[in-house]
């Protein structure tokens, strides 16, 4: 101990070193209680953990994930990955994890779209526009995104034909209360090849646009990137997919039985669920993009129209990625709001993650375990949700020189 | 709503965890005694066997049982705290001491009766699971339902014998599974799915009470499953576990020996009948091996009604339901319906 850890009253008058007590000592002081702390913790999650599985024994209740490899037993209504009856419980739930990770996946990339558009479109300088934009923000994030989901799946279901009656808006697609079935083409190897001229194409680009950006940083002059880019884009593939045969056969859905064949679906549920969960998430993300837009100060404008750059330029070139450093982070827990409440799925019949552990836990009786397997799946989204906008945040953050 | 279950859950690993020590036998009962109150889990909605009525009041053949029990425990039939149960949340509920009698339509199998924490008191209703379809569909037999979708609710045994049936007949199901059973059936009745399963009796109710228009509607003749409907109270306490049991057994055998809430009074008063005075108390003993007085079966019979009577009442041919008795008659009229003896 040194004396500038002494606090003033200690010493003693007569000059002796005072005599104190450890527990006078603010360092010593901090780590006990820190001590005592996590022993209370400590000794109520051994208390909780203990009692819970003395009385799951006392009362013949079954522990433990065995159950995972037993057949489920239980047919899903719509699968990414093959599965069938036969298969065992954690299929079944890997199944529901992927249809999870689906619909937040397409739901994320659309509420961002759609999120900066209406974000945008609140600042328009056109009033219809913009009156229309804070409509939509207003009307949608204040009304519950479960009764949304009610409105949508309602909508589709009450509103649309039955399947013999369906919907044709143009050929092959039809509309129906059993969802939308649109023509696919029927598989080919030349389609394969077209999306891997695709990559190809994407990689390529990205080549050109480095190439650009340094003959920009050498002499000032950019060369034109949009043509070749596009050609690339749309040419590889089609170049592709004709030198392996050209295929034109297209797989149409038909009506046969009780509903559609054929073709590519996508069913009433999962419909209403994005829908409802795109527009809901969208109205929280315009609102951050519209106050990170107006977090740029006013002579970042002013300073663009000076140099005679264009109102859409300015916003894409100067506004934007200012704007972004405040508004990903908010943006982040949007994300995440919207895998979570996914979950609502159970409420209209599709068969997420919840709805799946919660038919296991129906036939299995196993509560803890199935409930574990459910907050493991979302905190390990969450969590990789989160670590990606952190990096995605730390890479687009100003650069202080 | 998945929010109410994983709050049921929860409870219930916070119920388990905070009870401490397990219970001693007859606990239930002193504490049912000290609250005053029966708290009977039932089914949020099933005319027939549990709903609210036109003026709130707790009807059906399963809100009767919970009635039967309190009469005999509490003396009075209404002490009742009726807990409407969604499939997904009813045995959590009962595992977790938020009830002390789960009467909600609940089929008794092997896997719940061994792995979930509970006993099954014996089969109040004897059910089967069947299909309900539009005659518009044309369709005449369950095995003509190849590549059909239907509207299942999530959490049943129902689920797992629709998929069952489907495999032993080498057809394609297209399932939609809901958890809640108002979502389930409305999905149904707006034409999402061809048709809707769950246990006939329950079609019977759905089709008389909660379709648009009744006559639009067919049950397919096959039941495709057995469903033993049964009452069950948690396990660890099998002094209360014997008295919801024969609760059960003296409603049954009341119907049999011809005591009804009307003529309870006069039988009990001069019945020669030895098994009747037995039941009714008129010969003392039987309630006292049970630990309880000696009218613990008169009253039930009295404020209840016996078997029969609440057959009739709530789903029999006078009722909306309209269902026979079939297998739910007693043994000796050609049903299953056989109590243990009361003796």
């Amino acid at each position: 101990m040194t004396d500038t850890s002494r606090r003033p009253g200690t010493s003693a008058p007569d000059g002796t070193p005072p005599r104190r007590s450890m527990l006078n000592d603010a360092g010593v002081r901090a780590v006990l209680f820190q001590i005592i702390a996590m022993a209370i913790v400590i000794a109520i999650g051994w208390y909780l953990v203990g009692n819970t599985l003395h009385n799951l024994a006392t009362r013949n209740i079954q522990t433990g994930f065995d159950y995972l490899s037993r057949e489920a037993g239980f047919a899903i209504g719509e699968t990414l990955i093959p599965y069938n009856a036969t298969d065992t419980y954690a299929r079944a739930l890997w199944v529901g994890v992927i249809n999870t990770l689906k619909v937040s996946l397409i739901g994320i990339v659309f509420a961002m779209l759609i999120g900066v558009v209406i974000g945008v479109a609140r600042l328009s300088s056109n009033w219809l526009l913009a009156k229309l934009a804070t409509i939509y923000v207003e009307t949608l994030r204040n009304i519950p995104v479960l009764l949304q989901l009610f409105f949508w799946y309602g909508l589709i279901t009450e509103v649309l034909p039955a399947p013999r009656q369906a919907l044709q808006p143009i050929e092959g697609v039809f509309l129906s209360n059993r969802g939308f079935k649109m023509p696919a083409p029927a598989d080919h190897p030349a389609w394969w090849g077209a999306l891997i001229a695709l990559i190809v194409a994407i990689l390529a680009v990205r080549f050109l646009l480095a190439r650009a950006r340094r003959i920009q940083a050498a002499t000032g002059d950019r060369p034109k990137t949009l043509i070749p880019s596009l050609a690339l884009l749309i040419g590889l593939p089609v170049a592709a997919w004709a030198v392996m045969g050209a295929p034109l056969a297209l797989d149409m859905p038909e009506l046969r039985g009780f509903n559609f064949q054929g073709g590519i679906s996508v069913s009433p549920e999962f419909a209403a669920l994005t829908l409802g969960l795109t527009l809901y998430t969208a109205a929280f993300i315009a609102e951050t993009v519209r106050s990170g837009i107006q977090a740029v100060g006013k002579g970042q404008w002013e300073a663009a129209a000076a140099l005679g750059l264009k109102p859409g330029v300015t916003m894409r070139l100067i506004i934007l990625p200012q704007a972004l450093r405040v508004i990903v982070p908010p943006t982040t827990s949007q994300f995440l709001n919207l895998t979570k409440n996914s979950s609502l799925a159970v409420a209209i019949g599709y068969p997420d993650i919840v709805s799946v552990a919660n038919t296991t836990l129906n036939q299995t009786g196993q509560a803890i375990e199935n409930i574990a397997l459910i907050m493991l799946a979302y905190l390990t989204v969450s969590l990789s949700i989160s670590a990606f906008m952190n990096w995605y945040n730390k890479r687009i953050a100003l650069v202080e020189r | 709503m998945s929010i109410k279950t994983f709050v049921a859950a929860l409870a219930a690993t916070v119920a388990v965890a905070a009870l401490g020590a397990p219970a001693h036998a007859g606990a239930t009962l002193d504490a049912i005694k000290k609250n005053g109150t029966l708290r009977c889990g039932v089914n949020t909605g099933l005319p027939g066997f549990s709903a609210p009525d036109s003026t709130g009041r707790w009807s059906g053949m399963d809100a009767d049982f919970c009635r039967a029990v309190a009469a005999t425990i509490l003396g009075d039939a209404e002490k009742v705290q009726f807990v409407p149960l969604s499939a997904q949340a009813r045995f959590t509920a009962l595992q977790s001491g938020e009830i002390d009698l789960l009467s909600r339509n609940s089929t008794n199998t092997l896997t719940r009766d061994a792995s979930l924490g509970l006993f099954f008191v014996g089969t109040w209703f004897y059910d089967g699971q069947g299909f309900l379809i539009t005659k518009a569909a044309g369709v005449t037999s369950a095995k003509q339902l190849d590549g059909a979708t239907v509207c299942v609710q999530s959490g049943t045994t129902t689920e797992l014998n629709l998929t069952d049936y489907f495999r032993a007949h080498g057809m394609k199901l297209q399932p939609v599974v809901f958890e809640s059973f108002e979502e389930s059936y409305k999905a149904y009745f707006s034409g999402r799915c061809d048709a809707y399963t769950t246990d006939i009796s329950g079609l019977a109710s759905l089709r008389s009470v909660n379709a648009p228009n009744p006559d639009d509607h067919i049950i397919l003749p096959e039941a495709i499953s057995k469903e033993p409907l049964a009452p069950a109270v948690r396990r660890g306490d099998e002094e209360y576990f014997t008295i919801v049991k024969w609760v059960r057994n003296a409603m049954i055998e009341a119907e049999e020996y011809g005591i009804t809430s009307k003529n309870v009074d006069e039988m009990k008063a001069s019945s020669e009948n030895p098994v009747v005075r037995r039941i009714l108390g008129a010969s003392p003993g039987m309630g006292q091996t049970l630990g309880l007085d000696d009218e613990w079966a008169y009253r039930p019979i009295k404020q209840v009604g016996n078997y029969g009577e609440v057959f009739a009442r709530n789903v029999g041919p006078e009722s909306p339901l309209k269902l026979e008795r079939g297998l739910n008659a007693q043994w000796s009229d050609g049903g299953v319906l056989y109590a243990d003896p009361i003796r």
